[in-house]
């Protein structure tokens, strides 16, 4: 039991930093820089922690979750997730390098090594388990449905069956290949594009009666524009996002849940939620468990 | 490979669609390229800078900024494009009376951005023509209309074939834009739908996805060379 | 142009000009009214010209206005670096692939006297295959939609284990396209030229590699320069496809900016008027060495007084090319 030895270890190491570092409420210069850490060597974690440089694969364009503003870094829910590993790893959170990963290439970026873990609204399911593996989870979504205020014909995914009804999603997406198994015919009811806002655009302008992807992601534009939209039921998903990683790399896989459980005890991650996308009054939830296989 | 016989009706359908949006759009480019290019050429002056304006707007714009203007500018005026269901055409392409407007949008936008490029062709293509030609017909009485109508434009037309070729196969690549504004099942759109979505392996999607469009370029592309080459004879 | 709008129709006499007048304001006020009712009034009803919706992009008080230009500027940089290095590479490739074609074309032709035969036979087939290759390769990547030519590549090359940048995914997906294209704008050039500067080449003494070099390269580029400023502008536009594998340029940027502001109208025709304006210019220039090239020419007594047809072909295709 290595790992549990190396956590142990690492946990006593913040530990100890955090108590010399008592009353500095300065989080990103705590417990960082080279060697501030002892891993296992020849782990992901001692690779890291050398480098004192990370590559981290999140969405540029979810409210909430990965957006980059105006500011030009992403902010949200995931980015705040990967900072708390990311702190955990003894790196400041200045040497962690953005970069986009949208729906479609998160697997091959984990594989090619374009990026050490994606933080993406990334679902955890079988078939990605094929490729890579996922920490976590550390959060539980569910797709759900968007339509205009004023619609009733839409209760949830049984009104595309008839065949009329239009709806949108994004290209790639697990939202987009689920709802295909109720949609009767894809020509002339699914649209799909790169990106939800203009999903939502084309809800807003008529051209589509829904939009459907995770329930937390809806919620955040719904509460942008609360007159306009509104769910269309239950969640008919349970979609549970994890960090993603190197299939083989079980013990950066394992530190990683480590660091999730500490954060959902420590309060971190109920803050990270809090800051981000828990303003747009999607619940929160009890902390998941995370699932160690 | 197997991916190329398994999904063989995927790619089948994707070029199909891909066919429909060139065939239709390249009837429309050369229709409203004709009317820009008489714009341009005609007597009156505010006609004139239209035509003028219309070609440098949309021949310097990127055609996704056109793709984005057809799919999110028509809505915002009003217009879902309805006025293309055209009875009778939407049998063949089924695509075209659809409740869902993202096939006419794409429609639209190729129509307009290729228009600049047949008037330029068809321009070049007057260019070509000895003004001795137009100067005998003025002689003669013939007015504007009558002139292009019976000396200019039946000449001109013979230079123009090859420019409008190339520009029907620019067309016909461009075309590929359209999966990426909402037409679900074109063959660019199959290409990341197979790989990314469903995890084919990449080669072999990409070799089908390939054959699909030369199979509409190349030919198009040797003909034109044979005109060409026949025409430089001629000449 | 002055000289083709007037060989069309008389000189207007002054009823002429009267019909003229009036019929120009009619039409001036057609599509002013068209205008107003088809596109201002939707426009202005969903209150599309609101300066919340503008002010960040054209108003320096907004609070965002700063940041969002920083923003675009970095596309904009962007979208320069890709172009400049898609062009050189182009460039470079191109060239080297027409002197390739050229070459490959005259070897096929030769008859390798004063080799063994068996030899000499083995000879001329690789030529010949050589050259067909050349010739596949070219007929393939300018049959592929740019589009599909950068996904491919940006999907493609890590596939078989080579990761760059997106930057350089962008750069060599425009490269294959645009190299093919300038290399057949070339190649066409070259074979243009009147045959008497070749045989004239090879009379005193020069080698195929030299004269091409010499004699026939310089020509072709000087003829074609017209045809390859437009294809630099088609490589402009083409950059604004670097969305499809998150490369940041200006559309892409733009993409995040209207995430935050929610004003997707208003940030592309913004984007489309910064476009317009470069690429605008580059047309322009393009027309004035077009313009300058052609009075040089006559003055010079140069044999080549039109490009040959293949350039006009070209031409066309270039800035017909992938958006």
């Amino acid at each position: 039991m290595r790992i549990t030895r190396v956590a142990a270890v690492a946990a006593a190491a913040t530990l100890a930093l955090g108590l010399t570092a008592c009353g500095g409420d300065d989080g990103s210069s705590e417990g960082t820089g080279a060697g501030s850490k002892s891993f296992a060597a020849g782990s992901t974690m001692e690779r890291l922690n050398k480098a004192q440089a990370i590559k981290i694969g999140t969405k540029f364009d979810q409210p909430g979750f990965g957006q980059k503003g105006l500011s030009g870094k992403p902010e949200g829910f995931d980015v705040e997730v990967a900072k708390i590993i990311v702190k955990e790893l003894g790196i400041p959170e200045d040497k962690i390098e953005w970069v986009e990963a949208p729906s479609k290439v998160r697997e091959d970026v984990i594989v090619n090594g374009t990026v050490d873990l994606v933080a993406a609204t990334y679902t955890i399911n079988d078939k990605r388990k094929e490729r890579i593996a996922f920490a976590g989870p550390y959060y539980e979504a569910g797709q759900n449905i968007m339509v205009k205020k004023d619609d009733t014909a839409i209760t949830g995914p049984d009104s595309f069956k008839d065949g009329t009804k239009k709806v949108c999603s994004v290209t790639g997406s697990t939202p987009a290949e689920t709802i295909k198994q109720y949609v009767k015919d894809v020509a002339t009811q699914l649209v799909l594009f790169d990106t939800y806002d203009k999903c939502r655009d084309a809800l807003k302008g008529g051209q589509v009666d829904a939009v459907t992807t995770d329930n937390v992601i809806l919620l955040g534009y719904i509460a942008k524009d609360e007159a306009s939209f509104k769910l269309a039921g239950d969640n008919f998903t349970k979609e549970p996002y994890g960090i993603g990683v190197k299939k083989e790399d079980t013990d950066f896989r394992n530190f990683i849940n480590d660091t999730l459980e500490k954060a959902f005890n420590d309060g971190s991650w109920k803050k990270a939620w809090d800051d981000t996308a828990g303003k747009f009054g999607a619940e929160l939830g009890a902390a998941p468990t995370v699932n160690r296989y | 490979m197997n991916v190329l016989i398994d999904k063989f009706d995927v790619f089948a359908g994707g070029f199909w669609l891909t066919l429909q949006i060139c065939l239709l759009a390249a009837i429309g480019a050369l229709l409203l390229g004709a009317v820009v290019a008489v714009l341009r050429i005609s007597p009156v002056p505010p006609l004139r800078a239209v035509g003028t304006a219309y070609v440098n707007i949309f021949r310097n714009m990127p055609l996704t900024v056109v793709m984005f203007f057809a799919a999110f500018g028509l809505p915002a005026l009003g217009s879902n494009a309805d006025f293309l269901r055209l009875p009778g055409l939407d049998a063949v392409f089924n695509r075209l009376g659809t409740d869902l407007p993202y096939f006419r949008f794409a429609l639209i936008a190729l129509v307009l951005y290729t228009a600049a490029f047949v008037c330029e062709a068809l321009r070049s293509g007057v260019n070509a023509v000895p003004p001795g030609q137009a100067e005998a017909a003025r002689s003669l009485g013939l007015t504007f209309s009558q002139n292009l109508r019976h000396v200019v434009l039946p000449q001109s037309w013979k230079a123009s074939v090859v420019p409008l070729g190339s520009v029907i196969i620019a067309m016909i690549k461009n075309s590929a834009l359209a999966g990426f504004f909402g037409v679900v099942g074109d063959l660019a759109q199959t290409a990341d739908q197979l790989t990314s979505a469903e995890g084919f392996a990449f080669v072999p999607v990409a070799i089908g996805i390939s054959i699909g469009y030369l199979i509409m370029t190349v030919p198009l592309g040797a003909l034109l060379d044979r005109i060409e080459k026949r025409q430089a004879v001629a000449r | 142009m002055s000289r083709q709008t007037s060989v069309l129709y008389d000189v207007p006499g002054p009823r002429q000009r009267r019909i003229t007048l009036v019929s120009s304001v009619a039409a001036t006020l057609l599509l002013l009214v068209g205008a107003y009712f088809l596109i201002y009034r939707p426009l202005d009803d969903k209150g599309q010209f609101s300066m919340e919706l503008w002010g960040p992009l054209i108003d320096p008080s907004n609070e965002n206005f700063s940041q969002v230009w920083d923003r675009l500027g970095l596309g904009l940089k962007n979208t320069l670096i890709a172009a400049v290095l898609a062009i050189v590479s182009s460039l470079v490739v191109g060239t080297l692939l027409a002197v390739l074609r050229i070459q490959l074309k005259s070897l096929t032709r030769r008859r390798f006297v004063g080799f063994a035969t068996p030899l000499a036979y083995l000879l001329r087939g690789l030529s010949v295959l050589l050259s067909a290759v050349t010739r596949v390769c070219v007929e393939v990547f300018r049959g592929l939609p740019v589009v599909i030519t950068i996904f491919f590549v940006a999907r493609g090359f890590p596939e078989f284990g080579v990761s760059f940048d997106t930057l350089w995914y962008l750069v060599i997906g425009l490269t294959i396209y645009n190299s093919v294209v300038i290399g057949e704008i070339l190649r066409s050039g070259m074979e243009g030229l009147p045959g008497g500067q070749a045989e004239a080449a090879a009379a005193i003494g020069l080698s195929p590699l030299q004269s091409t070099r010499m004699i026939l390269l310089p020509q072709a580029f000087r003829i074609m320069l017209p045809a390859l400023i437009s294809q630099l502008v088609v490589v402009l536009k083409d950059t604004s496809l670097g969305f499809i594998i998150s490369y940041e340029e200006t559309l892409n940027i733009g993409k995040q900016v209207i995430g935050v502001l929610e004003n997707p109208i208003q940030v592309y025709v913004v984007i489309a008027v910064l476009f317009i304006a470069v690429n605008y210019s580059l047309s322009k220039l393009a027309q004035y060495v077009q313009h300058r090239l052609s009075r040089g020419r006559k003055t010079a007594g140069t044999p080549a007084q039109n490009p040959p047809p293949a350039a006009l072909m070209s031409q066309a295709e270039g800035a017909g090319g992938p958006i």
